[in-house]
């Protein structure tokens, strides 16, 4: 009975190893769509077997970089010193939108909170220490807030998520900038950690008076409170996918066909854009050793950008907008096997 | 494991005591010479599997000495006592991981003491015969439990408790110390010293207890002969007896309060900061290290955190060579003392 279920086994593994193995790793925001992707891609490709492993950008990048795995995911761009260390063979292909929220647990207010830039940072920085401070209730009329301590709740782990927190930060204060910059890891002035996107929502669920930061979508599948934040307009936003893509199109504007995609869509132009906006990247290599492999690969991700962005929105992500789709074709296109083009693709559009 | 730890560490106590009150003399056997081949082949093994263990410790050390390297030759011993913690910077001071792991296991091992030995001592003198298993058995049930379980029960349980009803009339009482002053939000040390101590309880409970069910009769029955009462003859006939095993059992209880790491930081707050408070956030090496080493991708960040790692195993190997001199010292130590009972 076992020995023919082994043989069984064994016959069923064997026309596997005709498949292409594609293995990716990184970041953990746009980890639900990717794994959508890879399903629904494999039921019309089963000759690519791809897989994703969310451990978090850093490790995404590092992996990538030691050539443990064939992509990599990120939310925040690699440093060019990082990209110089792997000779510069890496591609930055952007897949799709997301937001921060500024979440809070305020006893006794129901009403949605506004935010103005100097209002986050000063918080953050710690110069703004109770709910009813001038400055929050100037710009909250109608809202009866507290006089609660405030209790800043940070990530205590190395996240994407912080680095486009802290990134916004960095644009729209210059003192945030000068004291603690950017990073997916940066020495907090003030407040708590929480460890991992959970740690931090029941810490600031659990505590009277907390303020933190996550992504939109795990804030509206938990049921979280979180605020309109002014933009550079000077309009309150809230955070929706609409206000994402429209943060996009402000940054668009700035880039060109030849652009590095590694831009930041913190703090755009824009009326209706909503200031904290991400965006998460692929990571492919320019040149791979594999052809079949780097075929298979680069036809899933053309995949994932055409077809697959319908997915986004029900997911709760943006979509990117149509007018990144030329450049981000012509890019895969440059990538090669061994010094030949690995993809041709179809005709542009 | 606990059922191993157990053994050994009562193993050690019977032993020790055996030859400090010298009716154990060593025992020579004489041994046969190894002539036979399978004997010799037998023998080879074992001494290749008993090298290959230290020769494991020595690896690990050397191996995070080595990538730890970077930041030893950049910040030098600085780096264990000052406290800027800065990625961005790439400043690095792990002055205040080291303060929070000592500090978070000493509180947990002057909860953890009392209440543990206190268990150990009512399930062998106190309690009824029918009540001793069955409460020994849950008591060990407690090791069992998850630490991330610990961790959740410690922000959705014990954090609004402490803060509702456990911190206002400690801060009333002792609010003037410097060790509950500040504002308490909740994440802290205390509530990390806690947790730990709630998990600790049932190995340092176990084995304690262990240790006193193996304190002969005869030691009881002397000291109620003299006239003792039953708490006098536990504190001053029982208890020295088997001190040796007790101390071994704390430090058993201290080696897993300095390596816990998943319900630490769900409590402790994660701030690198070092404050006399326990109401104030505090962060441990175990922590810091589970919580960036992921996303740690520049060299000198990941150099840091090897070096933590490196103070960390420093720390956790001191602390059990330290309890084996302190048992071996208390075992010699306590034949003078039993003698003069």
């Amino acid at each position: 009975m076992k020995r023919t279920t082994l043989l069984a086994l064994a016959l069923a593994a064997a026309p596997a190893a005709a498949q292409v193995p594609i293995n990716g790793a990184g970041a953990t925001f746009p980890n639900i769509i990717y794994q959508d992707w890879m399903l629904t891609y494999s039921q019309t490709h089963p000759d690519v077997k791809l897989n994703y492993q969310s451990i978090g950008s850093g490790g995404g990048i590092r992996q990538f970089s030691d050539g443990t795995v064939d992509f990599g995911g990120t939310d925040a761009p690699m440093t060019d010193s990082a990209i110089a260390a792997i000779q510069g063979n890496v591609l930055h292909i952007p897949t799709v939108l997301g937001a921060i929220v500024v979440t809070y647990n305020v006893p006794g207010v129901t009403q949605q909170l506004r935010f103005t830039p100097d209002v986050i940072a000063g918080i953050f920085l710690g110069t703004i220490t109770k709910w009813n401070d001038a400055r929050i209730t100037s710009v909250n009329p109608g809202v009866t807030l507290p006089a609660t301590d405030i209790v800043v709740v940070h990530r205590a782990d190395g996240s994407g998520t912080s680095f486009g927190f802290t990134d916004y930060l960095s644009k729209v204060s210059p003192e945030w900038a000068q004291k603690v910059g950017k990073g997916t890891s940066v020495s907090w002035p003030v407040g708590l950690g929480g460890k991992g996107n959970e740690g931090l929502a029941a810490t600031v669920g659990q505590t009277p008076g907390a303020i933190g930061y996550v992504e939109l979508g795990y804030a509206t599948a938990n049921k979280m409170a979180f605020g309109q934040v002014q933009n550079s307009a000077g309009k309150f936003v809230s955070p929706t996918l609409e206000a994402v893509t429209a943060a996009l199109a402000g940054a668009l504007a700035k880039m060109g066909p030849s652009t590095d995609f590694r831009v930041s869509l913190t703090n755009p132009d824009g009326a209706n854009a909503y200031p904290i906006a991400t965006m998460t990247w692929l990571l492919l290599h320019k040149d791979y050793a594999d052809a079949s492999k780097a075929k298979a690969l680069v036809q899933f991700v053309w995949w994932a950008e055409t077809e697959g962005q319908g997915k986004a929105p029900t997911l709760g992500y943006a979509p990117l907008p149509a007018q990144l789709r030329p450049w981000i074709q012509a890019r895969l296109r440059s990538i090669t096997a061994g010094g030949r083009v690995a993809w041709s693709g179809p005709a542009a559009r | 494991m606990l059922r191993g730890v157990l053994f050994r560490v009562r193993y050690t106590a019977v032993t020790a005591r055996a030859k400090s009150t010298g009716r154990l003399s060593r025992v020579s056997v004489l041994l046969p010479s190894f002539h036979n081949r399978g004997d010799r082949a037998y023998r080879a093994t074992l001494t290749v599997l008993a090298a290959l263990l230290p020769l494991l410790l020595v690896i690990v050390a050397a191996e995070l000495a080595v990538r730890a390297w970077p930041a030893m030759q950049r910040f030098g011993f600085s780096f264990l006592w000052t406290g800027r913690w800065d990625p961005v910077a790439e400043v690095y001071g792990a002055g205040p991981l080291i303060f929070g792991t000592l500090m978070s296991s000493l509180v947990a091992l002057l909860l953890a003491v009392p209440l543990a030995l206190g268990v150990a001592i009512f399930l062998t003198e106190f309690a009824p015969t029918w009540m001793r298993q069955p409460v020994a058995f849950l008591v060990e049930l407690l090791a069992a439990v998850p630490s991330v379980v610990y961790g959740v029960w410690g922000i959705f349980v014990l954090i609004p408790f402490l803060r509702a009803h456990a911190v206002p009339p400690l801060k009333a009482a002792l609010g003037w110390t410097p060790f509950f002053s500040g504002v308490f939000y909740g994440n802290s040390m205390l509530a990390g010293g806690i947790i730990l101590a709630i998990m600790i309880v049932p190995y340092i409970a176990a084995v304690s207890r262990e240790v006193l069910l193996a304190v002969p009769g005869s030691q009881r029955e002397a000291a109620l002969g003299l006239g003792a009462t039953r708490w006098e003859a536990v504190w001053s006939a029982v208890l020295p007896y088997g001190r040796a095993g007790v101390i071994g059992a704390v430090m058993l209880g201290l080696g897993r309060a300095l390596g816990e790491t998943m319900a630490v930081t769900m409590v402790i707050g994660n701030r690198h900061d070092i404050s006399a408070s326990l109401l104030q956030p505090g962060y441990t090496m175990a922590a810091a290290l589970a919580n960036e080493f992921s996303e740690a991708t520049t060299g000198m960040y990941l150099a840091a955190l090897f070096e933590v790692g490196f103070v960390l195993f420093v720390i956790t190997v001191s602390v059990n060579a330290l309890a084996r001199l302190l048992v071996w010292r208390v075992a010699r130590g306590g034949a003078a003392g039993s003698r003069a009972l």
